[in-house]
């Protein structure tokens, strides 16, 4: 019988709650103390253990399912006390599951597996096992497979069996196990009645027979007891073999063929397609939610996005209508539905925000990891993990995260020793906390280390050609100097941070989401990074701004100032590039129309009067641009609508959206020109 | 065909169940824990419950026990799903009541076979 179903699907279910388990695995680990054995917490990890080790051999995942048996060993004594919990059984215990998180990406993508590392920690479990041989959990297999050797010779078996009286209250039923034994070959049945059974004593629940049988066929005694398999505590059997002869050939077969059932290969190369939608919060089982794919979640976020424009278009309807008391009803209407349109977006935006718990309880182990290689004390103080915050943000703004809690560990926090001599409790603390200001997301990494040596990352500067010697700089604009490309304070580059990303990226990521980063250190007190984050990437409270024929929003938060900018203020420098000095500064200037090559038939009203031109100063990333635009039109919250997705990307364009009216505006990516901007110049210079 | 009731804190094992044994004719209802299993039986009557060992809320063997004191489940076969080779956990299981047990790793086959078995 052949099964056709898509095991890809349920080797994609299998991947993720295992790597769900491994999750709960580690942060249950991590709860783990020397001395205080919580017996919940160690059965949790038991029983996650079990399961993915259960799964992988029952997939064929076979080195999964051998790896996670031993670790499910250690896990087992510990729960019933044989072993106690120390420092080297869980450091041991953490490397595993790091081993088998590989293994599982090493099937699902295809990505590399340190197979070095699977074997020391293999012959780290051995040994803490007392090197006994990791049993294979395919010695279980031959328990329902019933295949057995079929050796040719017709044997004859005579079977007694006297089933206990109670055999029918598990469930089990003699005649089944009979058509079980009809299948091997020819079989007579002969029942016997119990003799002292008085008739009003019977219990028509109980059994009261007993069966002698006679089979005919060519199998071993394994054959017959693995039809009694379930029974043989509940019975008497007695199996004899009338010709030994016939059957002293099958015997010697019967070990081997159970060994070779079912060893199955793991089905390394299907494995690869298409991903399962990333895993929400581990705990999400518990905290009675369901799993959805985001694919569903987004579509539903696409349709209220066409609900509201769908409802905006409504609403210019009722403002025409003007006062006639025949439309005073549709316009109250036109209210409710506007109001109803604006929560149920909320809402949906809602399903898209997971607990920032999911990135911060990460950070558990690194701090725990990092702090031990560099023999530095760290406590981790983790506040405000049930901030919530879009899920795409979340995972934007994991690598970044990592990369400042290294630092952090790294550069900022000392050695204990020095920390005794400076003054400071021995232990240092980390301290990582999200919380709401405004309508932003606040993440800050805040260590009580060194600080920041102001001095030290200005002559640093200079010396790599970050700013010129002459420059006067507050203290607080030299911080930010290590945000520069090309800077890192590391004296060598340490195995830890340092590792070809620097702040700048960091910056750049943030500043991407929409986002900024600052920091405020102290020098011998310790420093914190302030990270400013959209609520969400799909809605944007927009200005909708006119050029030539067309509208195009700006990201409110993005505009620093409107200026109106008089006649023959701009100054074109050499190499071509545009200025425009507002108060203290240059900045660069782009002309919109231009960037765009609109060929527009609309008079430019303000540009060719001599009153001056419109200009938006816009902020990305600490840099600024100037943007000239014809009109400044309404404010409003816009539904972004991915051109990647639809159509093509396009540099400056961040996207689209419908407005009222039906027209489509096309959304600037103030990020991205204000990075061209500074490419352009930056040529310029060299070419200079 | 049958009634069949999986219990299994596993959502891949749970698929493999049912996706196995929908195939080949029956209709399954899983559950993820043995409470839910639990009420699921005593709202519904099952041919045959299949039920995992370890789980959380209520594990296999409670299960077992809960379902031998329903009156529709007195005499339905209850198979233990588990990966516990060790004899020790057969036979609480069958003390609890299990009619038998199905050792992981199964193939979808063997599964229907096992199934056949108790369906006779």
């Amino acid at each position: 019988m052949s099964i056709d179903m898509d095991m890809k699907e349920i080797h994609d279910i299998f991947f993720e709650e295992s790597e769900e388990g491994i999750d709960v695995m580690e942060s249950g680990l991590l709860g783990l103390e020397p001395g205080n054995a919580d017996p919940e917490l160690i059965n949790t990890i038991f029983r996650v253990a079990h399961s993915i080790k259960g799964g992988a051999a029952t997939f064929g995942f076979t080195a999964i399912s051998e790896f996670t048996h031993g670790v499910e060993t250690l896990l087992d004594q510990l729960r019933s006390n044989q072993r106690a919990v120390s420092e080297d059984l869980i450091e041991v215990l953490l490397g595993a599951v790091d081993c088998v998180r590989g293994m599982l990406a090493a099937l699902k993508d295809d990505a590399e597996l340190d197979l070095n590392s699977v074997t020391e920690c293999q012959e780290k479990i051995n040994a803490l096992l007392g090197s006994a041989p990791v049993t294979s959990a395919a010695d279980s297999v031959a328990d329902t497979d019933e295949v057995m050797a079929q050796r040719p010779g017709v044997k004859t078996w005579d079977i007694e069996f006297r089933p206990d009286a109670n055999i029918f209250k598990t469930g089990n039923e003699p005649i089944r196990i009979f058509r079980e034994l009809e299948s091997l070959g020819k079989l007579n049945v002969f029942a016997e009645l119990a003799e002292d059974v008085e008739f009003d004593s019977v219990d028509p629940e109980n059994c009261y027979c007993g069966w002698v049988l006679e089979l005919e066929a060519d199998v071993d005694a394994e054959a017959i007891e693995a039809a009694f398999e379930w029974v043989k505590e509940q019975c008497d059997l007695k199996i004899h073999c009338r010709n030994p002869q016939a059957a002293a050939a099958a015997d010697t077969g019967a070990v081997e063929s159970a060994n070779t059932v079912a060893q199955l290969e793991p089905p390394k190369s299907e494995s690869n397609a298409a991903k399962p939608a990333a895993a929400p919060a581990a705990a999400s089982r518990d905290s009675g939610s369901i799993r959805v794919n985001i694919d569903k979640i987004d579509a539903l976020l696409n349709l209220v996005g066409e609900l509201v424009i769908t409802q905006s278009m409504l609403a210019r309807f009722g403002e025409n209508g003007g006062e006639r008391g025949a439309n005073s009803g549709l316009r109250d209407g036109l209210m409710v539905l506007e109001r109803h349109t604006r929560e149920l977006q909320e809402s949906a935006m809602q399903i898209r925000m997971l607990p920032i718990s999911s990135s911060f309880s990460r950070f558990k182990r690194l701090v725990r990891d990092i702090s031990s290689k560099l023999g530095k004390k760290v406590e981790l103080v983790l506040s405000g993990e049930d901030t919530e915050l879009d899920k795409t943000v979340l995972e934007k703004m994991s690598d970044p995260l990592v990369h400042l809690v290294r630092n952090s560990l790294d550069h900022g926090i000392e050695m204990p020793e020095q920390r005794l001599a400076a003054g400071k409790p021995e232990v240092g603390t980390l301290k990582l906390s999200a919380y709401h200001e405004g309508g932003s997301i606040v993440i800050e990494v805040e260590d009580d280390g060194a600080g920041l040596n102001a001095k030290r990352i200005h002559q640093i500067a200079i010396e790599r050609g970050v700013v010129s010697e002459t420059e006067q700089l507050s203290e607080e604009q030299i911080h930010h100097l290590i945000f520069q490309p090309g800077f890192s304070t590391a004296e060598a580059v340490s195995d830890l941070s340092g590792r070809g990303v620097g702040m700048d990226v960091v910056r750049r990521n943030i500043a991407d989401l929409g986002g900024r980063i600052d920091i405020h250190s102290e020098q011998g007190k310790g420093s914190c990074l302030k990270i400013r984050l959209p609520l969400t990437l799909a809605i944007l409270d927009g200005q909708l701004v006119r050029v030539g024929d067309d509208v195009y929003i700006f990201s409110l938060r993005s505009i620093v100032e409107t200026v109106l900018v008089p006649p023959n203020q701009i100054k074109r420098l050499a190499g071509g590039s545009v200025v425009y000095r507002l108060r203290e500064d240059y900045i660069p200037v782009v002309r919109l129309r231009e960037r765009f090559n609109l060929n527009c038939s609309a008079p430019r009203k303000t540009y060719l009067e001599s009153d001056g031109e419109l200009m938006v100063v816009v902020e990305s990333d600490g840099k600024r641009l100037g943007l000239f635009v014809d009109e400044l039109l309404d404010q409003q919250q816009v539904v972004i609508k991915s051109l990647e997705e639809n159509y093509m990307p396009v540099t400056g364009l961040a996207g689209a959206t419908i407005l009222g009216d039906g027209n489509v505006a096309m959304i600037i990516d103030v990020p991205g020109l204000v990075r061209d901007a500074g490419d352009a110049k930056a040529n310029d210079s060299n070419a200079a | 065909m049958a009634n069949i009731l999986a219990v299994d804190d596993s959502p891949s094992i749970r698929k493999l169940v049912s996706a196995t044994l929908s195939k080949a004719g029956h209709s399954v209802e899983s559950a993820s824990d043995g409470q839910e299993g639990l009420e699921l039986a005593e709202a519904n009557a099952y041919d045959v419950v299949i039920t995992d060992v370890h789980m959380p809320i209520m594990d296999g063997i409670t299960l077992t026990e809960n379902l031998r004191k329903l009156d529709t489940c007195r005499f339905t076969p209850i198979l233990i799903l588990t990966t516990e080779s060790a004899s020790d956990m057969k036979l609480r299981g069958k003390q609890a009541g299990a009619t038998g047990w199905i050792v992981k790793p199964f193939n979808p086959e063997s599964l229907i076979k096992v199934i056949d078995r108790v369906l006779g």
